[in-house]
This record gives C-alpha cells, structure tokens and sequence, in this order.
C-alpha cells in the first residue's frame, strides 16, 4: 500500500447560497490548493462528488469543473455520491500508482429545492417513491424502531443534539449552533415523531475541496501530514423493509476493515444526519462511549449534502494537524437510514 | 444603464424552475405478479431463503442474489412495525391530513412493505405492533396506489371485487416525477441576464486577461480564477456551428424545421447559443454573419429569450481560418 495523505483541506456552508455552483466552489478550491503548496498543474487527477437533482440544474457537474480548471486536459471522474467517496476513488488511483496527488472536491446546494422529497427518488421507483416519503420520515421510522428496541432513548438523543450543537460554537462552518439544555431540546415540539426539529440535519449549501498526495512529497508540503491508514465503503440492501433498520452492517464492516477497531482512537468525526444515528454509529462501529464524537457538530450542525461526509474527514484531519489527536475515525453516510457507509481512519505523523 | 450600475444593483435573480418527467416504468414478471395481484385486491409475496417472504416481492434473494420465483399469499392484515407521525403533509404525499409513514409486516410475511397509514389525523390512534388492513381505492389500476392507505383492522373493509376480471398482467407502471425549484441564476448569470432586459449582451473576464466569456460562468475555465470585470459584446457575430431541427419539442415555439447556431458574438470568445430564423435552410453556413432581433422594448425581460432569434446580417463571410479554434 501507498502511504497518502491529505495535505490540504477547505469547506464552506452557509444556510442557503443565492451563488452558482461555480461561484460558491472556485474560492474554495482557490483556497485549498494554494495552502497545499502545489500548483493545479501539479496535481494528476481530479474527482468530484455531487448530484444535480439537489439544484435542478442538469450537468452542474460539469459546469463546476470551470471553478477548478480544466486546461489543458485533466484526467478527471465523478460520483453521484458524498465527496468521501470521490476521495476513495481518488485514493485507489493513487494506489494503482498510476497518479501521485489529487484534487478532490464535492459540492451541494439543496436550498432551491424540497431536500425531502428530491431525496424521496432515490428510493424504490415502482413502490416507494410514488409515495413521496421524504427522508426525515424514513428516519423517523428507524428512529421509532430504535426508541422501541431500547437502542436509544429521547433522552439521549436530545443529549446527542446538546452536545453537537454547544461544540459547534467553535466551528466557523456551523450553520446551527448554541448552548441547549437537554430539558429544553426535550420541551420542543415534534417535527415528523419521534424527531424534533433539532434531531434532524441542519441544512445547508457549500463546497469542500481537499488535496491527497502519496509518499515522501506529502512530508515536504506540510508539517505534520495526516496519513490515510485504512479506507473501507459498504452498503446494506435497497429495501427498507428487508433491513432491520436498528443495525447497520454496512457501517460495523466498514468500520472494522478500515481499522477502526484496532488500537487507540482520539476522537471520531461521523455522519450521523439524525440524533438518534450517532447513537445506533458508536454501537455499530465499536466507539468507545468516552470516545470525544463530533466536535465539528456534524450534520446536527451544518449538513451540506454531498459534501458533508468530506467536511468529516477534512475536520478529523485538521484536528490531528493541529496536534488535537492523533489517530482518528472518520465516517461518511449516504442513503436513507444509513443505507451506505463509508469509514477511513486517520493518522498524524 | 451602465455596467457598473448594472453590477452594483443586479440582486441575483431566483424563479420558479420545474423538472418533470413522466416515467412509465416496465415491471418485469415478479412486480408484474405483485401489481396485477393490487389490481385484483390482493397482496403477494415471495419466499425466500435467507430472508423469509419478502412483501414487495423482490427478483433476487438479498443476501445470496439467487433469482425467486415462489409466490405466496400475504395479508390483508399485518402489524405496524415502525412509523413516523407527518404533521404536515406535503401536497404530493398520498393523504392530505396528518398520518403516519410505516413499515407494515403483512401476515405470512416477514419484511415490512412501506406505506401510510390513515388513523383519521388522530396520532394517539397510531402505536407500534397496531393491527392495521388496507383500504383499497376505488378503483385499482395496478399500481402502488391500489392501496390508498392502511386503517386500523376493525374498521377495514374487504377489497370491492373486481366488476370485469383483467387477464392481462400488469406490464408497466406509470410513475410521474415532477419537482419543483426555486432557482437561483448566480451572481455573474444575473448581471448577465440584467444586461439582456437592458439590451446589453455581457460577458465577464479575468482582471488582465483579453478572453472574454458569455455568458459570464463565475469562473476561468483555463486558469479557474474569478472573471469578475464585465465587458458588452456586441449583439452581432459569427456562425461557428450550427445544427438542422426537425423534433418537435415541448416549450419550443419556432416552426419546424429550424436552425440552432453556435454565435461568436464580435468581442467574446465563448460561442453564445441560438436560433437562426428569416434564412434558407441551404443558405445556412459556418462563418456568416448574424445579428440578433430584439422583443419589443417593452417586452424585455431578463432572459436570453428577449432575443426573439438571430438573423443574417449581410456582411461578407468570415474566413474559416479566423474562427477554426471556435468551431
């Protein structure tokens, strides 16, 4: 295996964005590249995560390859997914030895739209989505099925929403934050039962961009690099009513192949859109209870879909170039209830 | 209206934007077994080895992938076994008042099948391990919608029967997608629509630079800098390639057959597109000179529809060698 770090990391959200695609992604981009130290022609590939569904804009996908540039020629690919996984692709690539660095990048504005319903037809086409159940329902039903398995608690959830949103005060990115008393979350009004308005992801439209490079030249552009050590995606099966929604395979596997079950973690940054996932991801993945989750907020604190799973990764990983840990779990998601899960652990110099 | 005051005032623009298709889908034969069974007024599943019955029923085993062919009988009764309580609906939900999203587990199945279910708006009503039967639509068409809601068991009546049987199976299913956006054109793509109603074409540029795009992207796409200085361009230019249309289009007003063009505005140097009209197909060529025809000023609007079309302008040709790296 490749030693790959990531040397340069930038993300932006805010609640909603009245700029393009292009306009909200090019400082980003601008940023993260001049703080890798490379110029953009000395970057090998390119790979973007984001879906066109979100804005309504067909081919948004190409038309952001403007803010990153694309002259002469760049070897480039795309997934209809979270930029995490744009960064595994990247990371195999790097592996095959075919390219040394990498450019990856993700973004999502879903503020035009019905977050809700446009992630409704991602679903079952002939049974599921004619139903329009959007996706805070669907988390509503796994939330219950947890609430009833006695996997989780309103108290705990409210506790998950507490302590995400009080640690997002330190964080510039965080579109929902402050200091809430758990009796206080609990005293809200339900948005769809079992969950609050609090327990669901805190939208927002962004950008995030991050530069991957391999070996000895990593250790040149920065001062402590943070090294990829196990990279792992999984998925559980499309049909809802086939999962047992209070387990989450997918996530226990990927967890466990990227080495998050070996030896000692910090902290874990993970994507858990609904309060009561963070509690069904700590169980499934191994996390110690005293294990510091989230001190970004996560998506209880700014939750740009496509880009959010990135923003944990990038997050774990400046938190461990600022010499705030050093070795770390950091978890992407994508799908309804924690259908896709992708896990890499992290490691400072 | 200068450019300057066009930048400073120009509030990005936001409308409404509508993404709509009507997807008929093909069902295959084991959805084919389980649509035209709704249609009938009956629930089937079908056994599988790892996983039990699974309602839907599914083509493949979810663990081993081993196709499935053995139909069972289900229902029409069944247990909640999850639900979410929607307060609000939204207008394409399937019930107007408050009800509940579930997972259903149909006697003799052993997975949930998603649905709603209807308890008259009364959340208090609704409860994990609730017995609940469907209550059937009026009138059954083989689709998802066969069911209109599940209902608490004792007030559940039994499927009306079928008046004439259908022999025919269900083939397809018809499952329209619409969603609607509140668009937002962008900082540059507002200037740049702004100019249009003010009949001024702009494109933008990168402070130094002498390329010139329109319309105006948010970025370089050579260098991926800011192109933040704009520019007007002319309202005439350079056929650098065109294309023949004769497939009717929705929301295309121009009479058939009719000619796209690819138009090097005199000052850009982005190919603006276009429609060519008041010349001959056989007259159409790259490197002929186009202007565009404006609406009526009173009809101006911020769209690149207030150029009505673009037309010969008659001048000579531009030789091919001037405009090849366009083309």
């Amino acid at each position: 295996m490749r030693d790959v770090a990531i040397v340069s990391f930038a993300q932006s959200n805010a609640e909603s964005e009245i700029r393009s695609e292009v306009e909200i992604l090019q400082p980003v981009a601008a940023e993260a590249i001049s703080q890798s130290g490379l110029e953009r022609s000395e970057i090998d590939f390119t790979c973007s995560g984001s879906s066109d569904w979100l804005q309504g804009q067909p081919f948004a996908f190409v038309m952001a390859l403007d803010a990153v540039g694309s002259w002469p020629p760049i070897k480039e690919s795309h997934v209809e997914q979270d930029g995490a996984w744009a960064l595994y692709e990247a990371w195999v690539k790097i592996q095959t030895g075919e390219v040394d660095s990498a450019l990856v990048y993700s973004f999502g504005k879903t503020s035009p739209g019905d977050i809700g319903l446009v992630q409704a037809i991602q679903l079952d086409p002939y049974c599921v989505t004619p139903l329009w159940p959007d996706l805070d329902s669907l988390s509503g039903i796994q939330a219950r099925a947890c609430l009833d398995a006695g996997i989780v608690t309103e108290r705990q959830m409210a506790e998950v929403v507490s302590r995400c949103l009080r640690s997002a005060q330190d964080n510039p990115h965080a579109v929902r934050k402050g200091d809430y008393s758990v009796d206080e979350l609990l005293d809200e009004p339900f948005e769809v039962s079992p969950l609050r308005a609090h327990d669901c992801p805190a939208n927002s439209d962004g950008a995030t961009v991050m530069v991957i490079m391999a070996g000895d030249r990593a250790k040149d552009l920065c001062e402590r690099p943070v090294w990829i050590r196990g990279f792992d995606h999984r998925i559980d099966p499309p049909a809802l009513g086939t999962r047992d929604l209070t387990r989450i395979p997918s996530a226990r596997l990927c967890a466990e192949k990227a080495g998050g079950a070996d030896g000692r973690l910090d902290f874990a940054e993970i994507t858990a859109p609904y309060s009561h996932q963070e509690v069904l991801l700590r169980r499934e993945m191994g996390l110690a209870d005293d294990l510091p989750v989230n001190l970004s907020g996560g998506s209880l604190a700014a939750h740009t879909l496509m880009s959010c799973g990135l923003n944990r990764i990038g997050d774990a990983a400046m938190r461990i170039a600022g010499g705030h840990g050093d070795r770390a779990l950091a978890h992407a998601a994508q799908g309804p209830c924690l259908q896709q899960n992708l896990a890499v652990v992290l490691e400072g110099e | 209206m200068s450019i300057e005051s066009l930048v400073k005032n120009a509030k990005p623009l936001r409308g409404p934007h509508v993404i709509e298709y009507p997807f008929r889908r093909s069902c295959g034969p084991i959805l084919s077994r389980f649509f035209s069974g709704l249609r009938d007024g009956k629930l089937v599943g079908i056994r599988s080895r790892t996983s039990g019955v699974l309602v839907p029923p599914a083509e493949y085993d979810p663990e081993t992938a081993e196709p499935l062919d053995d139909f069972v009988d289900v229902g029409p009764g069944g247990e909640v076994v999850s639900y979410a309580w929607v307060s609000k609906p939204r207008s394409k939900q399937p019930l107007q008042h408050p009800f509940a999203y579930a997972l259903v587990k149909l006697d003799g199945a052993d997975t949930g099948l998603l649905h709603v279910v209807d308890v008259g708006g009364d959340e208090s009503k609704v409860s994990t391990g609730m017995r609940v039967a469907p209550r059937w639509s009026a009138e059954r068409k083989g689709d998802i919608h066969d069911i209109e809601a599940f209902v608490p068991e004792n007030e559940a009546v039994p499927a009306p029967p079928v008046m004439k049987v259908d022999e025919t199976p269900v083939g397809s299913v018809l499952t329209p997608l619409r969603l609607e956006y509140d668009f937002t054109a962008g900082k540059e793509q507002s200037v740049f629509l702004r100019g249009i109603a003010e009949k001024m074409i702009l494109g933008a540029k990168r402070p130094g630079d002498d390329l010139v795009y329109v319309p105006p992207r948010g970025a370089d796409p050579r260098t991926a800098e800011p192109t933040p200085e704009f520019v007007e361009v002319a309202d005439k230019g350079t056929v650098v390639t065109y294309s023949i249309v004769r497939v009717p289009s929705e929301n295309i007003d121009f009479e058939l057959p009719y000619v796209c063009i690819n138009v090097l505005l005199d000052g850009s140097d982005l190919p603006f597109f276009h429609v060519l009209q008041k010349c001959e197909l056989e007259d159409v060529r790259i490197g002929m000179r186009v202007q565009a025809s404006w609406v009526p000023d009173d009809q101006l609007e911020p769209s690149v529809t207030s150029i009505a079309y673009f037309e010969p302008l008659d001048q000579p040709d531009v030789p091919f060698d001037d405009i090849k790296e366009y083309c």
